[in-house]
């Protein structure tokens, strides 16, 4: 097989024609189950895959460059783009990056929130994870029930924020606004509802023969295979290895929540699928206790830092000062001191952070994200060696990568 | 000689039904819309939304294909990089004809938000585009409104016309 290098990075004039008795293979990028634009070079020995090679790139907009030209606020929508799955985590994860560059305290309501969005985005993410996962695998009506409450969760977001993808609800220093009426009612209504439906998915599948059969021993990586890989998320922990950075470096209100991080020692497809399910329980769980703090919360949602953040309206409408301080933040953007941060942040995928060096200018001089997917990807060529090619499908399905954040 | 006793003028002149061709040939087609799954960014989220249960496109006989030789639309749904560029194209030549193009999201109808080195600035500069779908990302809606449009579109065309003559890039 060809081996790609700086000079020639593309799979050109691939050779499928071959002496040796194994066939090449061209897995995408335009494959319904390839997760969006996954290419792959597969090398096969009869059905078994010898040589798996990922080719990312497809997808690649120039996220990262994009970065060094827009402002910070200007560059908070792009960040909606990265995981579109679930678009709030990478809103937090870039606002809680410039809000540490800063050194902004958020106010508690704005917190309370932020995480009530991040869970309920985790939910809407892992819900996206099972009706895609189960489709690929070929249960087609799991894919109907997920995505039908979906819909109910995407509507509360729709409710907040007026988008069902890119929410752009999280910005720099707080939430813009305050949850609407009846708005805790609904949520509610949800945590009452999804916990059957999580158990209905349960029983189309966990016992299911089929299912039991495609996923069990396949995709299976030990637990120092997958901290050497980088894996994080459901990856890591599907391996055995108790890590979540809600827990381990607590951001937001993680530290207050009572909640469990369910591990499993079973290291395949089946054992991650299960961790889904259970993460969507604990979801619902922390969700269930921010609606309790959300009352006893002061009215405050923006940070108050007038050189960085907007004062609130009435302020600006009646300070000369405060007036003087928006318009160059609108007109020229906010200058975050010199410095660099990364702060890791758990999405539904895994860890996700942002490492953002400022020069003190408008503009970041360089930012990466760091994104889960991109390290899963990578895996690709470790888990798939040894599959059949029937399981390939499987095995992309329970990395659950999304491509928007690996190429970026 | 046989005698037709058909009166045309009453019960809407059943049991025969005059109509040309082109109606009937596209009535056909317009009915059985069947679109290439061509995801290629958050748009992709959109389209399985508006395939799935709330949305449920299959009322309109729209029922997404895997493989382009079984699709009649392909709808573009999200942002085109130019390494993916030719690949777009070449499954656009594999479409039998007659064949549909949708442009869904910002990103195909003009590059939207990135305007960067990688991305190409609008479908329209590889494959010729019946509808464009404006929105970032376009809801269900308007993904099932375009369907309709381009219904209407079909129904109006002659049916053995070669369409987009003039668009058609050698």
């Amino acid at each position: 097989m060809q081996v790609t290098n700086k000079l020639s990075p593309f799979f050109e004039n691939l050779n499928f024609e071959r002496e040796d008795n194994t066939m090449v293979i061209n897995f995408g990028p335009q494959h319904p189950s390839a997760h969006g634009q996954l290419r792959l070079v597969l090398e096969l020995d009869g059905e078994l895959v010898v040589k798996a090679l990922p080719d990312i790139g497809y997808l690649h907009r120039g996220i990262e460059k994009m970065a060094e030209n827009m402002t910070y606020n200007e560059f908070l929508p792009t960040t909606d783009r990265l995981d579109y799955i679930a678009s709030t985590s990478n809103n937090y994860a870039y606002a809680l990056s410039v809000e540490k560059l800063i050194g902004l305290d958020v106010p508690r309501r704005a917190k309370v929130i932020r995480t009530m969005l991040l869970e309920l985005n985790r939910i809407i993410s892992h819900l996206f994870f099972v009706a895609t996962h189960a489709l690929d695998v070929g249960a087609m009506s799991v894919f109907l029930y997920a995505f039908r409450e979906r819909e109910f969760a995407m509507d509360l977001m729709e409710d907040y924020c007026g988008a069902r993808l890119t929410h752009s609800a999280v910005r720099i220093g707080g939430v813009p606004l305050d949850l609407p009426h009846d708005w805790i009612d609904n949520l509610i209504k949800f945590c009452q509802k999804i916990p059957k439906d999580i158990k209905m998915y349960e029983d189309l599948l966990t016992e299911n023969r089929i299912w039991k059969m495609r996923l069990e021993d396949v995709g299976t990586i030990s637990a120092e295979e997958a901290m050497s890989w980088g894996c994080s998320g459901v990856m890591l922990r599907g391996s055995g290895v108790n890590y979540d950075i809600r827990k381990e470096e607590p951001y937001e209100l993680y530290g207050e929540l009572d909640f469990d991080i369910p591990v499993s020692n079973s290291c395949d497809s089946l054992g991650r699928y299960r961790l889904y399910m259970e993460e969507m329980r604990q979801s619902v769980r922390i969700l269930e206790q921010l609606i309790l703090m959300y009352p006893k919360t002061e009215q405050k949602l923006m940070a108050h830092a007038p050189q960085y953040i907007s004062a609130p309206k009435e302020e600006i409408m009646t300070q000369n000062y405060a007036l003087m301080q928006h318009f160059v933040l609108v007109t020229q953007g906010m200058r975050p001191p010199k410095g660099e941060v990364y702060i890791p942040t758990e999405s539904p995928k895994g860890e996700l952070g942002f490492y953002i060096k400022s020069e003190g200018e408008p503009y970041a001089y360089r930012l990466k994200c760091r994104a889960p997917s991109f390290y899963h990807t990578g895996l690709l060529q470790k888990l798939l060696i040894g599959t059949y090619i029937a399981d390939v499908v499987t095995i992309i399905g329970t990395t659950n990568i999304v491509f928007g954040e690996v190429d970026r | 000689m046989a005698q037709h006793k058909v009166d045309y003028a009453s019960n809407a002149g059943l049991p025969i039904a005059l109509t040309t061709a082109d109606k009937l040939i596209n009535w056909g087609r317009s009915n059985s819309l069947w679109p290439l799954t061509y995801g290629l960014a958050c748009c992709a989220i959109e389209m399985m939304a508006s395939g799935a249960s709330r949305y449920d496109f299959d009322r309109m006989g729209t029922i997404f294909r895997a493989s382009p030789r079984q699709a009649d639309v392909m709808i573009l749904a999200g942002t085109l990089s130019k390494k993916h560029a030719e690949f777009a194209r070449r499954l656009y030549d594999q479409m039998t004809e007659p064949k549909w193009v949708i442009s869904m999201g910002s990103c195909a109808n003009t590059g939207g938000m990135f305007n960067t080195y990688a991305t190409v600035q609008g479908v329209d500069r590889i494959v010729p585009v019946d509808i464009y779908l404006p929105g970032c990302a376009p809801r269900p809606e308007t993904l099932q409104y375009a369907m309709m449009m381009l219904q209407k579109k079909i129904r109006k065309e002659s049916a053995n016309m070669k369409k987009n003559t003039k668009q058609r890039l050698v």
